[in-house]
């Protein structure tokens, strides 16, 4: 081994204490990061991913119309539910296919080979995913406001951008870790909804309620509630799929 | 060849002493309730399903955690025991509630926050065991049931709250009232007997699922050899 010359060795002694000093959390973020860039980036290359889902997105609501009829009072009540629904099955064809990449040329095998934690490959396909799903509202939204005529204020819209995120954020906590079990299988396509849907029954009604409160007015003042109840199932799954992911993705 | 399994044959025998005795009580001693009549004998089934079906889930769950945590085979086993005899009581569940409700309260089903909860739980669970049976390395297999299983039983309790509050404006709890001891004595037998039930049918899965492993792993070598040859 060759000898360091003294000002190299005082240097990599420093950078390698440094890096020791370095908090587990702050590790944690910057590798997050890493792994969140790398999926924006590559989205951000080919964007047929975020235009399929969105095509799909759309064509969903209006079959919601049509199912339900020209009635617009009708359609009107059910204005909340048909977005919460595009979102929900727009949600299972994004995530599956964030995991489909990694399977090709076994992206994922290199990914493990990093060295990096597998809870920061988790955070940062979640966040990528959510992001993605997030990504869906401001296209979705006004398609939704339009056909099912529904009037709102700006305020209105900000809120529900913020039901939005939160309704993501749900979808995506335990959809991304199923999505990393169901891509090495088989038959991916039909497990991920019948693991996810069954799973996220409260976030479907937490967001339909809350939207159409914000919808068509909240005279009771539920809306906080159902927020809360969002958010309790946020933090709940983004801790527990994070402590679980590394069973998933680690070969015992 | 039960013998073998004194623990199997004994509570196999116990809960189907005790259930002959409750169903009997139940079904010829108990007095009709006042509104219902007889269809309300249908609670001493009923009942003992929700409970045992309960307590499974919450014993797979537990299994769940000791699987992931130890990766002991016998924990993986008994996770697969509890949450196909929950499963089973929680489909036993329905259909029997379905049965009660159509004479009583005029309709099959109802949106009240018991039924919706038990079949968010039995898709919940069902899913777990879909998602095993497409998992053909036993290790991972393993590893990605628990996984699920911890995750669907987290769900239950936040279900349960938010199905309450989407119901909140037309349901109101019932509260327990006073029944006759003739009542209450083939509710606990039949309860008693289906926990013995239970028990024996977990204690058969579970060791079938340790054989199966077992035979899996003597068999494989010999598969490969044939392969290779």
């Amino acid at each position: 081994m060759p000898e360091l010359s003294p000002s190299l060795a005082t240097s990599t002694v420093r950078s390698e204490a440094s890096s020791r000093d370095q908090g587990f959390l702050r590790v944690l973020l910057r590798e997050t990061w890493t792994i969140l860039r790398k999926d924006l980036l590559l989205e951000w290359r080919s964007r047929s991913r975020l235009v399929a889902v969105l095509l799909f997105g759309v064509v969903t609501l209006l079959l919601f119309s049509f199912a339900v009829g020209p009635d617009t009072i009708m359609l009107r009540a059910g204005a909340a539910g048909f977005l919460v629904l595009g979102l929900l099955l727009s949600s299972t064809l994004a995530l599956s296919e964030s995991f489909r990449l990694e399977q090709e040329e076994r992206g994922l095998e290199g990914l493990l080979l990093l060295p990096i934690d597998s809870t920061a490959l988790y955070y940062g396909k979640a966040l990528g995913n959510t992001l993605f799903l997030f990504l869906l509202a401001p296209l979705l939204t006004p398609v939704a406001l339009v056909l099912y005529a529904v009037d709102m204020e700006p305020v209105g819209i900000l809120k529900l951008l913020g039901l939005w995120a939160l309704a993501a954020a749900g979808l995506t906590a335990p959809g991304t870790l199923y999505a990393a079990m169901t891509s090495r299988l088989q038959s991916q396509d039909v497990l991920l909804p019948l693991l996810l849907f069954p799973l996220v029954v409260p976030v479907l009604l937490g967001s339909v309620k809350s939207m159409a409160l914000v919808l068509t007015g909240d005279a009771m003042g539920q809306l906080g509630s159902w927020t809360l109840l969002l958010l309790v199932f946020d933090v709940i799954y983004w801790s527990l799929c994070g402590i679980l992911f590394h069973h998933v993705i680690e070969e015992p | 060849m039960a013998s073998r399994f004194p623990w199997e044959k004994a509570s196999l025998i116990f809960g189907l002493v005790l259930l002959a005795i409750g169903t009997y009580i139940g079904l010829f001693v108990s007095p009709p309730e006042r509104h219902m009549g007889d269809v309300q004998r249908i609670m001493y089934v009923h009942l003992p399903s929700a409970w045992n079906g309960m307590l499974c889930y919450t014993g797979a769950f537990v299994a769940a955690i000791g699987s992931l945590w130890t990766g002991r085979r016998k924990w993986d086993a008994a996770l697969v025991g509890m949450a196909e005899m929950g499963i089973v009581l929680n489909a036993l569940l329905l259909v029997q509630g379905s049965l009660w409700a159509r004479p009583t309260w005029g309709v099959w089903w109802d949106w009240d926050v018991r039924l919706t909860t038990s079949l968010i739980m039995l898709l919940l669970f069902s899913g777990v065991l879909a998602l095993r049976s497409f998992v053909d390395e036993p290790e991972r297999r393993a590893t990605w049931t628990a996984i699920a299983a911890i995750i669907s039983y987290v769900d239950v309790p936040l279900v349960y709250f938010c199905v309450r509050w989407w119901r909140s404006l037309h349901q109101v709890q019932s509260s327990p009232e006073t029944v006759d001891t003739m009542m209450v004595v083939p509710l606990r037998l039949n309860s008693f007997a289906f926990l013995f039930l239970a028990i024996f049918f977990i204690l058969r899965r579970a060791r079938i699922e340790l054989l199966r492993r077992r035979f899996q792993e003597v068999a494989e070598p010999e598969k490969r050899e044939v392969v290779h040859a």
